[in-house]
């Protein structure tokens, strides 16, 4: 075959590829702040249930307030995780608006990273928010090393849940993946102890809630505030690795799967 | 000096225009026990405006998925500018319009193409862009707001924006108005005119005819007739006649001009390059015929009766 060897490809630069990364970035957080229908709920939920919950209803005990806003952070960034990563990512799909995006020469890395950052900027929003909340009503006091472990632990605890949510982004329909996902974050959430503690439900919760990850990140936030089930810090760490490689897995998988 | 120059372009023009962009050599694509792509080879070369014809299921959207890369084929060779299809290096040269049902809402227009600008090494001037696409005036309107008709223009923009060797378009102009493809085929000329090969399907057969300089037809995943659009055009410009007839329809076939024929119960319809010398004949040999009609084939009904007869696969141009 006489292909006669044109060289228009341009030696792709660092830069250009960096540049993608940023002007995706950018697009994919004015795209989910503008989205009232996600953005406002996702942030509105935490604190409204922290503020009833752990102010209102909880008479002054700063014990109580101080487990809740530790677990209530773990909800908030489940949130985003779970919504702009599946719901978006399924909505997107069904609309037909990421095959053109995958016809297109943007890396696939560059969306994953603009969507891992933008889940992690409004987790950073909402535990900043709970945290205000909690120090000028309900009276919560931590030490400064004690604020920025938590923020550390909900911040990058929000990866396994933004691995999740992608996983179900990928397999799940258009119509019903907001149903489908709010089935899932929500009676986690309750199994883990986001909502109140396990001591105070029968036990049998308490083994159940061993195979949820939202547990094992509750149990490393908890430890910081001196109000976890007391065990090792090394077996939520290793649960969590392996709940992280295991949505890593079934994410790849699931995309494999949509692309050949 | 002025015919050496001119000389000089012709054949750089000649040359540039042979450049093969695409090649596809004996193409095969199952989906289960479901034949989509049979022994497929084409080739699509700089400067060409290359329609594909076929019915839904013939395989268009399954072609162009696979040289997009968005579906790996069973077996065959497939060059994008030298790349293999799917990769970087072929997706930075080619763009495509699909058909989408809805872009992220929350997204003004020149976000949307700043954006995919940012995807090309070489991307369009964005005004120019904006221009061809006959956008200019709504540049800060949220993709939300937008019709069906302005949703395609900013699909075309998109798919233009990135300056691309090769430009699929999948049904481009459905739901626009006139001012719009207009622009679209402005854009499409200007394109090509720097050496742009444009892939398009489309039902609007019309628009096949008066803008493809290359015709393809699929039937059933095989590639059954191509052509340049006037040849393609001068075959099709036959005359189908229809009768009734005890006789089978293959007896009809060696009649003057007849191309092709085929039928349908009783009826019998030839397909013919010159009517008059075929009626003659017909009328001379088979005096028996009833409820005899002549209709002109335009690219339509030639395209429809083409995909209906399985003579049509023995019907070759050239």
């Amino acid at each position: 075959m006489n292909t006669l060897n044109i060289n228009v490809q341009k030696q792709v630069t660092f830069s250009h590829v960096l540049r993608i990364y940023l002007i995706e970035t950018k697009y994919e957080w004015l795209k989910t702040i503008r989205n009232k229908s996600f953005a406002l709920p996702a942030l509105l939920f935490p604190l409204m249930f922290y503020v009833f919950f752990g102010v209102l209803f909880n008479h002054g005990n700063v014990q109580a307030a101080s487990y809740l806003l530790c677990t209530y952070g773990i909800f908030g960034v489940m949130g985003p995780a779970l919504f702009s990563f599946g719901a978006g990512l399924a909505v997107e799909r069904g609309q037909g608006w990421q095959d053109l995006k995958s016809a297109s020469p943007m890396p696939v890395g560059a969306q994953l990273c603009a969507r891992l950052v933008v889940a992690s900027v409004f987790s950073l929003i909402i535990v900043a928010c709970l945290s205000l909340v909690a120090s000028t009503l309900a009276d919560v006091q931590f030490s400064v090393w004690q604020w920025l472990s938590l923020i550390v632990i909900w911040v990058l605890g929000g990866l396994p849940f933004c691995l999740l949510g992608l996983s179900l982004g990928l397999v799940l329909k258009a119509d019903s993946a907001p149903a489908i996902i709010n089935a899932i974050y929500l009676p986690m959430a309750f199994l883990s102890g986001l909502w109140m503690p396990l001591t105070i439900l029968p036990e049998v919760m308490q083994h159940i809630a061993l195979a949820l990850p939202p547990y094992h990140l509750a149990q490393l936030a908890l430890k910081v505030a001196g109000l976890d089930m007391g065990q090792p810090v090394t077996m939520h760490l290793l649960a969590l690795i392996i709940f992280t490689v295991l949505f890593f897995v079934t994410a790849r998988l699931a995309y494999n799967k949509k692309a050949l | 000096m002025q015919t050496l120059s001119t000389q000089t372009r012709i054949n750089s023009e000649l040359t540039n225009s042979q450049v093969p962009i695409v090649t596809v050599y004996k193409l095969n694509k199952s989906f289960g026990a479901k034949r989509a792509i049979h022994e497929l080879s084409l080739q699509i070369k700089a400067k060409q405006v290359l329609a594909i014809l076929g019915a839904n299921g013939a395989g268009k959207t399954t072609l162009i998925n696979i040289l997009l890369g968005r579906l790996q084929a069973d077996s065959g060779e497939i060059s994008i500018l030298g790349q293999e299809p799917g990769s970087l290096a072929a997706k930075r040269q080619i763009s495509a319009m699909l058909q989408v049902a809805n872009l992220p809402e929350t997204l003004k227009i020149k976000e949307h193409i700043r954006l995919f600008q940012c995807y090309y090494p070489n991307p369009m001037d964005y005004h120019q862009v904006l221009e061809y696409a006959g956008l200019s005036d709504m540049q800060n309107r949220y993709s939300r707001k937008l019709s069906g008709g302005e949703k395609q223009r900013l699909l075309f923009a998109l798919s233009i924006c990135g300056n691309p060797k090769l430009l699929f378009l999948d049904e481009p102009s459905v739901g626009m108005d006139v001012d719009a493809r207009q622009g679209l085929w402005q854009a499409i000329g200007d394109l090509r005119a720097q050496g742009t090969a444009i892939v398009l399907t489309t039902h609007y057969l019309q628009e096949a005819e008066s803008s493809a300089d290359h015709i393809v037809l699929l039937k059933d995943g095989e590639l059954i007739k191509q052509g340049n659009s006037d040849e393609f055009k001068a075959s099709v410009s036959a005359k189908i006649i229809r009768f009734c007839s005890k006789h089978s329809s293959a007896l009809f076939a060696q009649l003057p001009a007849v191309l092709s024929s085929s039928q349908s119960g009783n009826y019998v319809s030839l397909q013919t390059s010159d009517a008059k010398q075929s009626l003659l004949a017909l009328l001379s040999q088979f005096p028996d015929v009833e409820d005899l009609s002549v209709n002109g084939a335009g690219l339509e009904e030639a395209f429809l009766h083409l995909n209906r007869s399985t003579l049509g696969r023995d019907l070759t141009i050239n």
